[in-house]
């Protein structure tokens, strides 16, 4: 990890904290706290500045998120399409709790606040796919094409 | 061109592919081959801006050229064999998007849906950094800088600033200066910026590298929200190629002028995109905003002179230096020239991007370019300029869209996000979703904004549960005006726009909700009351099933009855039902 902690800090200029962590996250799906503390020693920052900017933003993960990630949408346009009455359905078939990871780690959901695709509301992701024009069957359709993973 | 010859333009940008546009793009590309069809051509393309019908293909042959809506890998092979080989159009898949782009001016997108954004080629095809290679090679900066102050054009993120005093401001400054592009779009429902750069994303840096040349600066920065991993992938790909061209490095255009642009992006934080915020993220720290003055023309980027200008307002400045100031200056009001791309959404007819010229009617734009609300419902209210914006009825339709005439009915321009409501929109549920959003998003180094928004939110969810008192309106004012004078940054100065906005216009809804604990677009789930209707159940026992409560009792074939206190008015019943038995009030 040493070498590698060496090299990412060298590509990158002296405090952006944010580049770094977008970095780990990317690598390790979430941002381990071994790794931060490595980083704080190598690049001479407070261990708080790491933490400062991780838990500024909202991308940043401190736990290990689920196998599979779906984001529901709050948009404005969202919303008025009934964004929160697709969440309560989602909450239901996958059986997990909004901005939680379910026990046995396969799946996280979350609400986001807007991914632009307004046209598209109410809009589902998941593991980054885009679904639009959801409802509670489309809901309950996805779900089950997803796999036995999810349901 | 003889027959089997043509071209095919796939909409591949974001919302074309959540619509399963990949899927039609594969179908055309695997026909092309199996059928041996050399001399058609098949390119992707960036949004036209009729979202509603994607996915949209447009088809062009010896026998004329049609655009085709909904398509789905079986029709595309519908359109393959009869249109592109036989030469008879699919007159069914065909949709008229005249009708849209009547009345629109489209300079910002006068690349999208035409272009393939992943090609250099196509971009030069269309004039693409003729301006930027005019400019250093053929005028002095403040010759630049002259002729965008005489466009008129002013700062298209929400505050209208005038961008060539702008550029003035921090030439008037000793180097090394700055110039950045905020593509941090973070309200919700707008997505003009995103359309933008994913479908001509040259034209965003074009007007970068011209904002940098004009303004004296050696280094540019694209900050592009993290939510738009597509515009972040087309952005970077563009730098790369202008790179490869000559149009960014040691000598742009072989002048002798070096200027690089790096692309950054956010990692999830609405308040960046003020741009106090959006330099310290670009910096890399903590995102928060910080007092001005001094302004960041003067002091920005790790102290030294900075200009930050919105993604649709570079996209414009191409555009102004090839056609002229005058041209664009003809377009537009007195104060307010040119034109302004919004985002229309929520119950519009047809949801997309339009660009109008400043000075169309609000009323023009929802029901002319729009076509109206979805569904043939009533209109109740468009919200415009997101959470620092406003919510206006229908007798402040007749509004001219220009800076001034916004801000005056307590709403205003913003970045351009417009979205449609319809009389199953709950006023005081829209105040309270912003709040919501604001007080989540608030960096919280200000008392009044941290816990003001915290407190009228929590207020506004008191009246949305039928549990608050006529007082609370009192209360809710004060603190909107307290939140707003309190706060450093144009997050919580704005925050309080909303209720504001919604309270002057929509009183009575609020009255409704406090006084008779009552929610005329029944929304507020609390204030609901969801019951069976004797004479219609036939006893089929769908929404006995259904009942994620198992609160509905009734035998097979006998009248079924909700047990209020233990109904959680999720709705599903109604869905299901298919006798109309479930009434709500």
């Amino acid at each position: 990890m040493d070498e590698d902690i060496t090299e990412l800090l060298s590509r990158h200029r002296k405090g952006d904290v944010t580049a770094l962590l977008q970095e780990v996250q990317e690598r390790y799906g979430y941002l381990p706290a071994a790794v931060l503390e490595r980083l704080a020693e190598a690049s001479g920052l407070p261990l708080s500045e790491f933490y400062s900017v991780a838990t500024f933003y909202s991308q940043f993960r401190l736990e290990r998120p689920g196998r599979h990630r779906v984001q529901v949408c709050h948009g404005t346009a969202c919303h008025i399409n009934g964004a929160a009455p697709l969440t309560e359905a989602l909450e239901r078939e996958l059986g997990v709790a909004t901005g939680r990871t379910r026990p046995d780690g396969e799946v996280s959901l979350e609400a986001v606040a807007c991914l632009g695709c307004c046209s598209l509301a109410p809009v589902v992701t998941v593991d980054g796919e885009v679904f639009g024009k959801m409802d509670r069957e489309a809901v309950r359709r996805l779900v089950r094409r997803l796999g036995t993973g999810f349901g | 061109m003889s027959a089997g010859c043509g071209r095919i333009v796939v909409g591949l940008a974001s919302c074309g592919i959540s619509a399963g546009g990949e899927a039609v793009y594969e179908e055309f590309a695997s026909l092309l081959v199996s059928h041996k069809a050399g001399e058609i051509t098949l390119a992707k393309t960036g949004c036209l801006g009729n979202c509603h019908q994607e996915v949209v293909v447009e088809v062009e042959t010896p026998t004329g050229r049609r655009t085709y809506g909904h398509v789905t890998p079986v029709g595309a092979r519908r359109i393959f064999f009869e249109h592109l080989l036989a030469g008879r159009p699919v007159e069914e898949f065909a949709v008229d998007v005249e009708a849209a782009l009547a009345g629109q001016k489209r300079i910002v997108l006068r690349n999208a849906g035409r272009i393939d954004p992943e090609r250099l080629e196509d971009y030069l095809g269309c004039r693409g950094y003729e301006a930027l290679r005019k400019a250093v090679t053929s005028m002095a900066p403040e010759e630049v800088r002259r002729v965008v102050s005489d466009s008129g054009l002013r700062g298209r993120g929400g505050a209208g600033f005038p961008t060539g005093r702008k550029w003035e401001l921090a030439a008037a400054e000793s180097g090394p200066r700055y110039v950045v592009c905020n593509a941090d779009e973070g309200d919700p429902g707008a997505f003009m910026d995103r359309a933008v750069l994913e479908g001509d994303p040259h034209a965003v840096l074009e007007g970068l590298v011209i904002a940098g040349y004009a303004v004296g600066a050696e280094r540019g920065f694209i900050y592009v929200r993290a939510e738009y991993p597509l515009a972040v992938r087309r952005l970077r790909l563009a730098v790369e190629q202008a790179r490869s061209a000559g149009f960014l490095g040691a000598s742009v255009c072989g002048s002798g002028w070096s200027f690089d642009v790096e692309v950054k992006t956010g990692a999830g934080a609405f308040v960046c995109g003020e741009e106090t915020a959006l330099l310290a993220s670009v910096e890399g720290r903590r995102g928060m905003p910080r007092l001005r003055p001094p302004f960041p023309v003067r002091a920005g980027l790790w102290g030294r002179p900075t200009v930050v200008n919105n993604v649709e307002t570079l996209a414009n400045i191409p555009w102004i230096l090839l056609e002229g100031a005058e041209a664009f200056a003809a377009v537009g009001t007195g104060s307010s020239k040119g034109t302004k791309v919004f985002a229309l959404a929520g119950k519009v007819a047809r949801p997309g991007l339009v660009e109008v010229p400043m000075g169309m009617t609000l009323r023009e734009v929802v029901f002319g370019v729009g076509g109206g609300v979805a569904g043939g419902r009533g209109f109740k209210a468009v919200q415009l300029g997101g959470p620092s914006g406003g919510c206006l009825p229908e007798a402040a339709l007749e509004t001219p869209v220009d800076y001034e005439s916004l801000k005056a009915t307590g709403a205003m321009m913003g970045s351009g996000g417009m979205v449609v409501m319809d009389d199953r929109t709950c006023m005081v549920d829209v105040a309270r979703f912003f709040m919501d959003f604001i007080r989540k998003e608030s960096c919280g180094k200000c008392v009044f904004c941290r816990v003001g928004t915290t407190r009228m939110h929590e207020t506004l969810e008191r009246m949305t549960r039928g549990e608050a008192v006529m007082e609370d309106l009192a209360v809710l004012e004060a603190l909107a005006e307290r939140v707003r004078r309190g706060s450093l940054c144009g997050l919580g100065q704005t925050a309080p726009n909303p209720v504001l906005t919604t309270l002057r216009y929509f009183r009575e809804e609020y009255e409704e909700h406090i006084r008779e604990r009552r929610c005329r677009a029944k929304v507020c789930k609390a204030l609901l009351t969801y019951r069976i209707v004797e004479g219609r159940c036939v006893g089929c026992t769908a929404c006995a099933r259904r009942c994620p409560a198992g609160c509905i009792t009734g035998e097979r074939g006998g009248v079924h009855r909700i047990r209020q206190e233990a109904c959680v008015k999720c709705g599903i019943c109604r869905e299901v039902c298919r006798f109309d038995a479930v009434e709500v009030s």
